[in-house]
């Protein structure tokens, strides 16, 4: 149970022998996740800390390994090429941690990948857990979280970690949490998720973190009110924040009304999520929803 | 990063696109002769990093030379408060000259990238010379948006339905056409996140001309553009904000007098939001990032202290790539440095958090711990100050 990942998932860590990228896929393995490759143009015929097999291109790499995602931790000015290849390769699924990709260039490689069967989390996000299947595939501290019932879903990084740090201490398990990226041009967005959530069995409720900016949260309200089955409770982080001024994610600027918390908050309140009134409260929002649908055991 | 106008029609002129003859000036002497050259009458128009000049005496209409340098004098060395800079205002230390224009239509045009289509979008409206935002609370049918397919770029027939909503008659419609392609190609060879032209005019002897220009360049795309690094004027900028922006530091300058300190940008925005809700008020936004070194969040935390207004710190540190020790290690070597005395809070969680703690702990800072982010809240609202 859980969505996009679990026990099936065989992972290649594009970048896997630069700084980063070593030392989130051994983080990676020792939690559980089955990192089967990875791929550095030129070290190839290598083997990384004598597991896991390291080839030139993707295409080489899934041939030989089956892998069935790619995890990029590749650097800004290569990422659009790393995402490009794995999609080019027929790998279904694409989790890109990479931060600072220039947007003109996202906005080509996202039409690229369009007309591919591939969805891409991120960029600039943390990547995606299913903890109960002990598979993190990205760069979340994996003690914080706990096998359970709830979906998280996040455009950001440590805020992710917080609000789990805050289901997890009040002993409510996670089925998988989903950091969709902080930039303004991402592969998937909250509606994506919330989809996923509602069809998986393993999932009760929503907890859903947005940020000031863009109008991902309104289309996000508007597909909780039309088609979502499950209870949600949502949190909107920058209230305090300035217009005009990027909130160190790319995408966090307020640029007219719509892009406000309060817009925010008030279309996804009128959608009938429970809203979450500041980041203290993530924790025991969820569980007072839990509790009130029945779903607390 | 943005750049100023007269940098903007630079690059404008280099891809023929037509706009005033023009001379920047840095002295009052220096626009008197510039008004002279341009005939003896000219347009003043203060250089600064923010919209709305007009209306706050930043572009004035002069008659003769002794008149430029006149309007000059008042503009050099002063702040222009415009809706956009905020009560301090922006300093100017340029003025660009401009000849007269002959305007018979006034329009707007603009590319930018458009989060809901996902691509870049060009932006037209025959109410050009207006706040835009106007046009799009009274008028919104009047502007009309074009997405573009970024693998196509911007096709003919674009251009041709772009002039069309415009309104232009066949005698401009193929320069007008020119232009936009040009613009477009200016928006992707130096990765605009904002190209905009308010107004575009067209000419009593029929010449479309961009009367004014803004460039927003796109910061992550500055590893290959060496060439418009030098574009940039930090005296544009605030000055905590352009120091931190040199340290690879996400800092935005705020009112209060809580500064923070916090890794990730979401948790950042949480942090002020969880301060204002306790009644405080945030000194800053800033987010340390993920691969800091003691060195990295040394740096930050003296960004942080020399800012005046800072009265109390919160920390805010969820460990993951970022190490609860390196964090640690970071704020003990600022506090030394600095021998500041500022009382700081104290919230650490995630990966060597008992060792972060430790460091804090054993060193002489005013330090105050916090389990949980209402804790947190709470002891910087009891911190006497």
């Amino acid at each position: 149970m859980g969505v996009l990942v679990d026990e099936n998932t065989r992972v290649l860590v594009q970048g896997i022998t630069g700084r980063e990228g070593s030392f989130h896929a051994r983080a990676c393995m020792a939690y559980g996740t089955n990192i089967v490759a990875g791929v550095t143009p030129g070290r190839g015929r290598t083997m990384f800390d004598d597991k896991v097999p390291v080839f030139n291109s993707v295409e080489e790499a899934v041939a030989q390994t089956q892998a069935n995602m790619a995890l990029i931790f590749v650097p800004p000015p290569f990422a659009p090429d790393a995402i490009a290849e794995s999609a080019d390769a027929g790998i279904p699924l694409i989790a890109c941690i990479t931060e600072g990709i220039p947007v003109q260039d996202m906005v080509k490689v996202y039409r690229y990948i369009q007309r591919k069967p591939v969805r891409l989390i991120g960029p600039n996000c943390p990547g995606l857990i299913n903890p109960g299947a002990k598979c993190k595939i990205g760069i979340m501290p994996g003690a914080i979280h706990l096998p359970g019932r709830v979906g998280v879903l996040s455009r950001s990084g440590t805020l992710t970690y917080e609000a789990v740090g805050q289901l997890t201490a009040l002993g409510l398990g996670q089925s998988s949490c989903v950091g969709i990226g902080g930039d303004p041009i991402i592969g998937t967005n909250f509606v994506d998720v919330l989809g996923l959530f509602d069809a998986d069995p393993g999932t009760d409720a929503v907890v859903m973190i947005g940020e000031i900016g863009g109008t991902m949260e309104q289309d996000a309200a508007a597909f909780i009110k039309a088609d979502f089955s499950k209870p949600v409770a949502s949190l909107v982080v920058g209230a305090s924040a300035p217009a005009g001024k990027r909130m160190g994610h790319a995408g966090a600027i307020i640029t007219g009304e719509s892009g406000t918390a309060e817009f925010k908050i008030a279309a996804l309140n009128d959608a009938g999520a429970w809203i979450i009134p500041t980041p203290a409260d993530i924790g025991s929002t969820a569980q007072k929803m839990l509790e009130s649908n029945g779903l607390l055991n | 990063m943005n750049i100023h106008e007269f940098q903007a029609k630079e690059i404008f002129a280099r891809y023929g696109i037509a706009v005033p003859r023009g001379i920047v000036a840095a002295t009052p002497a220096e626009a008197k002769a510039a008004t002279q050259e341009l005939g003896g009458q000219s347009v003043v128009k203060a250089q600064i990093h923010a919209g709305g000049r007009g209306k706050s005496g930043g572009v004035q209409l002069v008659r003769s030379p002794e008149e430029a340098s006149e309007s000059a004098q008042r503009m050099l060395g002063s702040n222009i408060v415009t809706p956009q800079t905020g009560p301090e205002g922006a300093p100017v230390h340029k003025v660009l000259i401009e000849e007269l224009a002959d305007i018979k239509k006034e329009l707007y045009v603009a590319l930018t990238i458009d989060r809901g289509h996902r691509s870049p979008v060009l932006l037209v409206s025959i109410h050009g010379g207006m706040d835009i935002e106007e046009v799009a609370a009274t008028n919104p049918q009047d502007i009309h948006t074009e997405p573009i397919d970024p693998l196509l770029g911007l096709m003919p027939f674009q251009t041709r339905r772009l002039v069309r909503h415009l309104g232009l008659e066949p005698a401009v419609a193929g320069d007008a056409a020119k232009l936009l392609t040009a613009l477009y190609q200016v928006f992707v060879d130096n990765d605009c996140s904002l190209l905009e032209i308010n107004p575009l005019i067209i000419t009593g002897d029929d010449r479309v001309v961009a009367l004014d220009a803004k460039i927003n360049l796109d910061d992550d795309s500055m590893f290959r553009h060496a060439d418009l690094m030098a574009y940039r004027d930090v005296s544009q900028e605030d000055e905590l904000e352009a120091q931190a922006a040199d340290l690879d530091i996400a800092y935005v300058n705020l009112d209060g007098d809580v500064g923070c300190l916090v890794n990730g940008a979401g948790l950042a925005m949480a942090t002020l939001d969880v301060t204002t809700a306790a009644g405080a008020a945030p000194a800053n936004f800033l987010d340390v990032g993920g691969g800091a070194t003691p060195e990295k969040v040394s740096s930050a935390v003296k960004i942080i202290l020399s800012d005046p207004k800072v009265r109390r710190v919160l920390v805010n540190i969820f460990g993951g790539i970022l190490r609860c020790d390196i964090a640690g290690e970071g704020i003990v070597m600022a506090y030394k440095e600095t021998g500041s005395t500022i009382p700081l809070v104290v919230r650490m969680l995630g990966t060597n958090v008992v060792e972060g703690k430790e460091i804090l702990g054993a060193s002489s800072l005013p330090v105050v711990f916090a389990e949980t982010l209402t804790e947190a809240a709470e002891a910087i609202k009891q911190l006497k100050v």
